[in-house]
């Protein structure tokens, strides 16, 4: 870039998809009305006590595996504590020395880190800004308040925006195939916060470090940690030093603003939580979590490229859940279509007609797609029929075979000599081609074919054209 | 019968008299009702306004009525932890030992003062007044359960919940001549207390005698699926199933022979400022128990003299996270003038809380804060586990370490409030059992200058059985006579 190389850890707060908060027995919130999900405990009322939520736990376990963490045969709660009005027991139970997991890697960062906590309330502030300074009044939500968290921490390994997003979807898909979690960033069930710092490209030190908080989609992200490096690399080049600090990005406007400096840094007072136990994991809990751990994106990715596919195709159908499980119901389908162009008509076709949209909730079934592929491939329709054969299949669903039939899209081949007598009328017409194809220039039969082309409404085989040609004109 | 004849029996001969047909559970509540809302030592902040439900057939406290700490919560019923910051809270769920209590046939008579946020030793820091001591009205009955121990002493409640996090129970009990005993830590579920320091903070009975603390006690423990932190007695499930037994027994023990009493130094004549009749009384119930039996040895707990100073900076810091959550922002007492939200914070906590309040949260939040928290928190974890090794250590040669429970008797209002360290010494003989998390009881063991002498037994975890049996056996031979206390 300009001589510097950014430094980059994340920080990932997945809300977990359990039924109950993290610590009492309250359902989870999905925009129910304000304070209609809270019970005595998640509203820090006196008196009351937490209780640790297994299947939280669990998740948690599941997440350590699938990030290839150490997990804690023994860790503990600590409370973290500041005033807040989110925050109604004024503080947040959360991990400290003895986390849930240490160490691991997911792709090409490593993992520094996985601990359970649990979720803040929401606050709504009256008035233009929209934050609490300057507001004419707040009112607190706590429906969210107490919801289980996983929070991760990576090592800085990240080395570009790009790679933060590129990342950052590798976890999401692996957090969705888990079941772990929503991991929808706009809903807020994944948030991200970025550590970010610079130095000189090919020194190993680590400058000082600012934080990016809470940025809510996968865009803001990568056009935040840009923002804060080009911030920092101004600075450091101006000869200024980059201060720590924690930053507030504003997507509309891409300024970064500070939220508090290090002065201004909480003491959070960590200590022990004495009203939970330790959790011990049994080998009854490991046993429980291995069970239930789904096949991973990046194994996924190994297995499809193994198929013979192209690495890209590979990666999207890993990376898109929903794109891989489409592409293995049809590859399994009856029609048995081969992998790599199932693999094309999947990626490219029909994700460019159905868009964000899962396949499966289309109307095409993964059956019909199998089909069709396989009808190309036996030169029964060709690709740009096959094409409106799908648009067809998109809008109304059916039997591909029965669509090529009713709507006259079939290819017209050259075994019942259909075809020669169109290839001799498109010569004939073509006067000049027909010189160039005779002088050695092959380039020139693509007039011919075209006009074969016309004349059947692209029914006809091209490559049957070319041959038909080539025999015709004896080159 | 009279208000005063009805309120002269013990618990467990009314719940026998009601069982036998020959007194009326309502008529019983109603004479309670009587004597706590004519209480003139201000024992009481709330007192139930009408009969309970009748208690169900069979049930084992057959509606012998309870005083219950104010820091318990207790459903549309005020629960203010003795704190301005509370005034006037009524919680909308009931703590599970006095759900537990009730349905076993107990019913709330009222709800009984107490130093704020159970930090103190004489009842002297409760927003709502001080408690006198019923065998000295210019005296305090101790803290900072004072309110029940008051309660129980002059006669106006049967019996009575306290809560006990360095002394609160046992300190009380002592000063106003009743039994006390604080449980080993997590047989009584926490779940409804209004913590103080959760990893300190016990319930237990309050009683005038050791076989009424039994039977209460008996129905307060177990395991609860709400506090985490709860635990059953080892064995208890088999045992009750083998049975039908209690967990807790009546205490039926006359003799201590063969009983290994262990008298650490530094908590007797070893250590400063035990008055000397303290001392004197201390040391008569040792001779009654030789004369039970018992065997009396000096044993150490080296590290029993700083377990104050560990002691004083664990409950802090627990307590100012705990205390965190009275903000204004959902319940109690929110400034009205507060222009924002740190004002809201500071004016609110400013007025709600007291001296002794701020002071141990302030103490707390130094303890826990960055750089220092090695220092002091994580000191203190350290001299905590040695003395529950010394514990463990005299326990292999002892059954019981005894000590005397409180260094003086009840002292005059006012003679200690303006010097905190001297109020803090009042829990140096019952804070090291606290910290280890080990039972101990304290009965009455005669009088100094004419006011009550507690005398604490302390065992190993969950032998409260063994306890409760060998205080019952002292209990007999010391034959304390009550009667001065009684106001009823």
């Amino acid at each position: 870039m300009t001589g510097y190389e950014p430094v980059i850890g994340l920080e990932i707060h997945v809300q977990l998809a359990t039924a109950t908060k993290m610590f009492c027995g309250c359902a989870l919130s999905f925009g129910e009305p304000p304070n209609t999900r809270t019970c005595p405990t998640c509203l820090g009322l006196p008196g009351t006590l937490p209780l640790a939520n297994e299947r939280a736990i669990h998740f948690g376990l599941m997440i350590g595996l699938a990030l290839e963490s150490t997990l804690a045969p023994r860790s503990i709660f600590h409370r973290k504590n500041y005033f807040y009005p989110d925050l109604p027991k004024g503080y947040q139970i959360s991990q400290y020395d003895e986390p849930l997991c240490a160490g691991g890697r997911l792709g090409d960062v490593r993992i520094h880190r996985v601990h359970l906590e649990e979720d803040a309330a929401k606050l709504v502030h009256a008035g233009s800004s929209g934050r609490i300074h300057g507001s004419d009044s707040s009112v607190v939500d706590f429906n969210r308040g107490g919801t289980p968290l996983a929070e991760i921490v990576t090592e800085p390994d990240v080395r570009s925006a790009a790679q933060a997003r590129e990342w950052l979807t590798l976890l999401r898909t692996t957090l969705r195939s888990l079941g772990v979690s929503d991991v929808n960033m706009e809903e807020g069930s994944l948030r991200c916060d970025a550590n970010i710092s610079i130095r000189p490209i090919g020194t190993q030190g680590l400058g000082t470090k600012t934080e990016l908080k809470n940025m809510n989609s996968f865009r803001f992200i990568e056009r935040g940690i840009n923002a804060e490096v080009a911030r920092q690399i101004a600075l450091v080049q101006a000869g200024e030093a980059v201060e720590q600090e924690t930053l507030h990005f504003d997507p509309r406007t891409e300024a970064i603003t500070s939220l508090r400096s290090k002065e201004q840094a909480h003491d959070y007072r960590y200590f022990p939580e004495p009203d939970l136990v330790p959790i011990a994991i049994t080998d009854a809990m490991l046993a429980a979590a291995r069970a239930a751990m789904p096949e991973l994106p990046a194994a996924r990715e190994e297995r499809l490229a193994g198929l013979g596919i192209t690495r890209a195709d590979a990666h999207q159908l890993a990376m898109r859940t929903e794109l891989g499980d489409y592409f293995e119901a049809a590859l399994a389908a009856a029609a048995a279509p081969e992998p790599q162009a199932l693999a094309n008509w999947v990626c490219n076709e029909l994700v460019a007609r159905v868009q964000e949209q899962d396949p499966a909730d289309s109307n095409v079934a993964p059956d019909a797609l199998a089909k069709l592929v396989s009808l190309v491939a036996g030169k029964a329709v060709t690709i740009g029929n096959a094409k409106i054969a799908l648009d067809h299949l998109v809008s109304d669903g059916g039997d591909p075979a029965a669509i090529i039939e009713a709507e006259g899209l079939g290819a017209m081949g050259g075994g019942d000599g259909a075809l020669a007598p169109l290839v001799e009328a498109a010569l004939a017409a073509n006067a000049d081609a027909t010189e160039k194809i005779r002088a050695g220039n092959m380039k020139a039969i693509g007039a011919i074919i075209g006009h074969v082309m016309r004349e059947t409404k692209g029914r006809a085989d091209g490559s049957e054209v070319t041959r038909i040609v080539r025999e015709k004109l004896g080159v | 019968m009279s208000v005063a004849d009805l309120t002269a029996l013990t618990a467990a001969a009314a719940v026998a008299a009601i069982e036998r047909g020959e007194l009326d559970a309502g008529e019983l509540f109603g004479a309670y009702r009587e004597a706590a809302a004519a209480d003139d030592l201000n024992a009481y902040l709330w007192v139930a306004g009408e009969a309970p439900e009748p208690a169900a057939p069979g049930a084992p406290l057959a509606g012998v009525p309870l005083a219950v700490k104010d820091l318990f919560c207790t459903e549309g019923v005020p629960s203010q932890a003795g704190s301005k910051i509370l005034e006037g809270y009524r919680p909308p769920y009931t703590a599970s030992v006095v759900a537990r209590l009730a349905s076993a046939g107990a019913p709330l008579l009222g709800k009984t003062n107490q130093d704020e946020f159970a930090m103190g030793s004489s009842n002297e820091n409760s927003a709502f007044g001080p408690v006198r001591n019923p065998w000295d009205r210019m005296r305090v009955p101790g803290g900072s359960s004072g309110g029940s121990a008051a309660a129980v002493a002059a006669g106006s409640a049967p019996w009575a919940l306290g809560t006990d996090t360095g002394g609160s129970i046992r300190q009380p009990a002592a000063l106003c001549g009743i039994v006390g005993m604080k449980p080993t830590y997590g047989t009584v579920s926490r779940y409804g207390m209004i913590a103080f320091a959760s990893s300190l903070d016990q319930a237990g009975p309050l009683t005038r005698d050791v076989t009424d603390a039994a039977l209460l006690l008996r129905h307060m423990v177990g395991r609860d699926e709400r506090d985490s932190t709860s635990v059953d007695f080892p064995a208890a499930r088999k045992r009750q199933l083998a049975a039908g037994k209690s967990v807790i027994d009546l205490p039926s023990r006359e003799s201590l022979k063969g009983i290994r009493l262990g008298v650490p130094e530094e908590l007797t004549a070893g250590a400063e400022g035990i008055e000397a009749g303290v001392l004197a009384s201390f040391d008569a119930t040792l001779k009654l128990a030789e004369g039970l039996g018992a065997i009396v040895e000096t044993c150490r707990l080296p590290h029993a003299p700083h377990a104050l100073s560990a002691y004083y900076v664990l409950a802090p810091a627990e307590a100012s996270s705990n205390l965190a959550r009275y903000d204004g922002v959902r319940y109690g007492l929110r400034v009205d003038d507060a222009g924002d939200l740190v004002q809201l914070y500071t004016g609110t906590r400013s007025q709600g809380f007291g001296a002794e309040v701020k002071r141990r949260i302030m103490l707390g939040t130094y303890s826990l804060s960055s750089g220092y928290y090695d220092a002091y928190y994580g000191r203190a974890q350290r001299v905590r586990t040695k003395i529950a090794d010394d514990f463990r250590t005299v326990f292999a040669s002892f059954d019981f370490v005894v000590t005397p429970t409180a260094p003086t008797v009840a002292f005059e209002l006012g003679a200690l409030t303006a010097d905190p360290l001297a109020m803090y010494l009042n829990d140096y003989c019952t804070v090291p059992m606290s910290l280890a998390g080990i039972p101990a009881i304290s009965i009455p063991s005669g009088l100094s200058e004419g006011l009550p002498v507690g005398f604490q037994l302390a065992g190993p975890a969950f032998s409260e059985n063994a306890i409760l049996d060998a205080a019952f056996a002292l209990e007999r031979a010391i034959g304390f006579d009550a009667a001065a206390g009684r106001t009823v």
